[in-house]
């Protein structure tokens, strides 16, 4: 299909919006009606047909607004793209499985011309048709990674593996769930993920950590994380946090429903051929919760999910001040009718709601 | 989650190929080129990463990991480098006797357990005899990208240093060869005396040389995470032994000349493996109940764990006694 691009915002006027098409194909992180943590990976080799899953790296009706938000991001800020020394091989085995990806995955958009070192890029949506030469970076405007993903959707950290561990030793980071690469660069897997409660004791990152080392060519996986936020904001950044923190003291019951959003990141992982570093995508899909209950078996589902989540989950991902009003609202749309499994809409065989 | 769950398979991804050169290199070692048979390029690879051969014997599959060899920038091309070991189990008198050019067989993607240090201001090599191969992919890497390498590499005569001519034909103030039968032994204390900081050491060889480089290097005050080391361990043959596997539910016997892994693949068990030499990790299993004696020979479990007799490595390690039951 053609993708019709909107001209959107995420910042100031937040005229961001999802299609009904973006809607339906959402990523709803939820496959039933409790959530806890649970390393839940799983190969990434497509998924149903036109859905989020389905591409390598997907492409969809955001793509040229998030880009532009990029670029405004790194010219107030450009310490969001970094790459430690050692990563350069790394940052081109990164653009090397974006172009190839998005060339085979999206011919009507993206073309790469290969003939030896010599590449010619094309960038349809972004009007970009750029020869260089593969492995030399004076032949690009910048390094690698900063070129390739200022041209793909989705935050990317780069990890360096060493001694059975991983390190966060390059990345391009602006559409974060309030992290930040700048503080975390060179860390290793233990530190970074030292913030987050509960998990540490169940044991996850200890088997998250060796699922991710064993990740090999040719086999990528995937999971999905979530969290909440005020506004479409993709920039959700620590560095930021005086802009958009006190956000989330605007909402009320009558706006709520348009400015309250389910974040969900579809995270992939894939090990890069020629410098054995792990790429880790994360990519970001906002939608509001007005259209979220749109979808009678997500309305019901969200509901129970905000209800019954532990305290420490709720306030570690920064809603639980914002907790009731979100109950309020998503109560409306839950009528104590049994949800399908699993995390697909499912609009022919769930019932409308009934009350 | 989520989308549509697929079950993750034994093993990397697999390349079909065809057998494009054979050379002899001398009476104990053969070098094997392969092309893929679809015509495509190979995936690129890093430096140090090896790959598991499969091979058809009469029936019998055989699966054996060898160090990729070639430049990893030709994606034309993926070479490996085999040593006939006349008193293994037969893998590579397989490759030595019965593979012609023109053969199809079927490679893994490739999987790196002994990848370069990128951080390294310098790279010193120490390889033993068949040892040398993930080091002529290293050293083509880092030519390409001018960084500073040495090699330190010992062999048993003239005749049976494969590549000797090459490496220091091409590399004559870098490549160093040390010959067994003239009584040349690598100085190794000068040589780590010399490094400046920064510097990692990478030992590939047989287990005496592993261990001699390391003890050396550490007390010389080098940092563990500056010596890396490869050794493939080749399962041993041992008294046959009965397993129970309970999650497939069934008894199945291992023979003496199989190994663990191999008896539960023989009878259809789908078990995860990468490296099949006891380094990766990947077909750890959980003992529900043992009477008897393991026989743990992987470098993947600790000492404790070892002895908590809780774990086994079936890729290498074997078992003795009454009863064994696997969670698998």
């Amino acid at each position: 299909m053609t993708i019709q691009f909107n001209k959107e915002t995420f910042r100031d006027d937040y005229s961001f919006r999802n299609s009904d098409w973006a809607i339906k194909r959402f990523p709803f992180p939820f496959h039933e009606d409790s959530y806890m943590y649970s390393v839940n990976m799983e190969q990434h080799r497509g998924g149903p047909e036109g859905s989020v899953y389905e591409k390598r790296f997907d492409v969809d009706e955001h793509y040229v607004s998030e880009m532009q938000d990029r670029a405004l991001v790194l010219a107030d800020d450009p310490l969001r793209c970094q790459s430690l020394p050692h990563m350069t091989l790394a940052g081109w085995d990164t653009l090397e499985l974006i172009m190839v990806s998005k060339s085979e995955d999206y011919p009507d958009l993206f073309e790469l011309h290969r003939d030896g070192d010599r590449w010619r890029w094309i960038n349809k949506p972004m009007g970009i048709d750029h020869t260089f030469t593969f492995m030399d970076e004076t032949t690009l405007p910048c390094g690698p990674l900063e070129y390739i993903t200022r041209q793909a959707q989705g935050d990317f950290a780069v990890l360096d593996q060493r001694n059975d561990m991983l390190y966060m030793d390059a990345g391009m980071v602006t559409t974060q769930a309030d992290w930040s690469l700048d503080f975390d660069i060179g860390m290793d897997f233990f530190e970074w993920h030292a913030p987050v409660p509960l998990a540490h004791e169940m044991g996850i990152f200890k088997r998250a950590l060796k699922f991710l080392l064993n990740i090999q060519q040719g086999a990528p996986a995937r999971r999905l994380n979530w969290t909440m936020t005020v506004n479409p904001l993709l920039d959700t950044s620590p560095e930021n946090y005086h802009k958009w923190g006190v956000q989330k003291t605007t909402l009320t019951p009558e706006n709520i429903g348009a400015k309250q959003h389910l974040r969900v990141e579809l995270q992939t992982f894939y090990r890069l051929p020629r410098s054995n570093a792990l790429l880790f995508p994360i990519r970001c899909y906002l939608i509001a919760f007005q259209d979220i209950v749109s979808i009678p078996k997500w309305g019901r589902r969200l509901h129970r999910v905000v209800r019954d989540l532990p305290e420490e989950l709720a306030d570690y991902k920064g809603f639980i001040d914002n907790r009731p009003m979100m109950l309020d609202y998503l109560s409306q749309f839950d009528d104590g009718l049994p949800t399908s499994p699993g995390v697909w809409p499912d609009l022919d065989t769930e019932p409308p709601l009934t009350k | 989650m989520s989308a549509a769950p697929q079950k993750a398979k034994a093993g990397a991804e697999k390349i079909d190929v065809t057998v494009s050169a054979v050379v002899k290199l001398n009476p104990l070692v053969t070098r094997f080129e392969f092309t893929r048979t679809d015509g495509k390029d190979f995936p690129p690879f890093s430096a140090g990463a090896h790959t598991v051969v499969e091979m058809n014997d009469d029936g019998r599959t055989r699966l054996n990991p060898y160090s990729l060899m070639s430049d990893p920038a030709d994606t034309s091309t993926y070479a490996i480098s085999v040593r006939r070991d006349d008193e293994g189990r037969g893998g590579s008198l397989f490759m030595h006797e019965n593979v012609k050019v023109g053969d199809r067989m079927t490679l893994s993607y490739p999987v790196n357990l002994f990848p370069l240090d990128l951080r390294a201001r310098k790279h010193v090599f120490l390889a033993g005899g068949i040892g040398i191969t993930p080091f002529m992919a290293m050293i083509a890497h880092l030519e390409r990208i001018s960084a500073p390498w040495e090699l330190h590499y010992a062999c048993r005569s003239k005749d049976l240093g494969s590549y000797v001519d090459e490496l220091t034909g091409k590399y004559p103030s870098k490549a160093h060869v040390y010959f067994d039968d003239q009584d040349q032994k690598i100085a190794l204390e000068d040589l780590l005396d010399g490094q400046p900081l920064g510097t990692h050491v990478y030992v590939c060889g047989p287990k005496g040389m592993i261990n001699w480089v390391h003890a050396t290097a550490a007390a010389h005050g080098w940092p563990d995470e500056n010596v890396h080391s490869e050794e493939f361990l080749a399962p041993q043959p041992g008294k046959p032994f009965e397993v129970r596997l309970c999650k497939s539910d069934i008894t199945i016997q291992v023979g003496e000349d199989e190994s663990l892994l191999e008896a539960i693949e023989r009878c259809g068990v789908d078990a995860p493996f990468l490296c099949r030499g006891g380094a990766c990790g990947q077909c750890e299993t959980d003992v529900v109940e043992a009477d008897g004696t393991f026989d743990h020979r992987d470098h993947w479990l600790d000492d404790d764990e070892h002895a908590s007799g809780q774990k086994i490595m079936p890729c290498v390690s074997r078992f003795v006694g009454k009863t064994l039951v696997l969670d698998r």
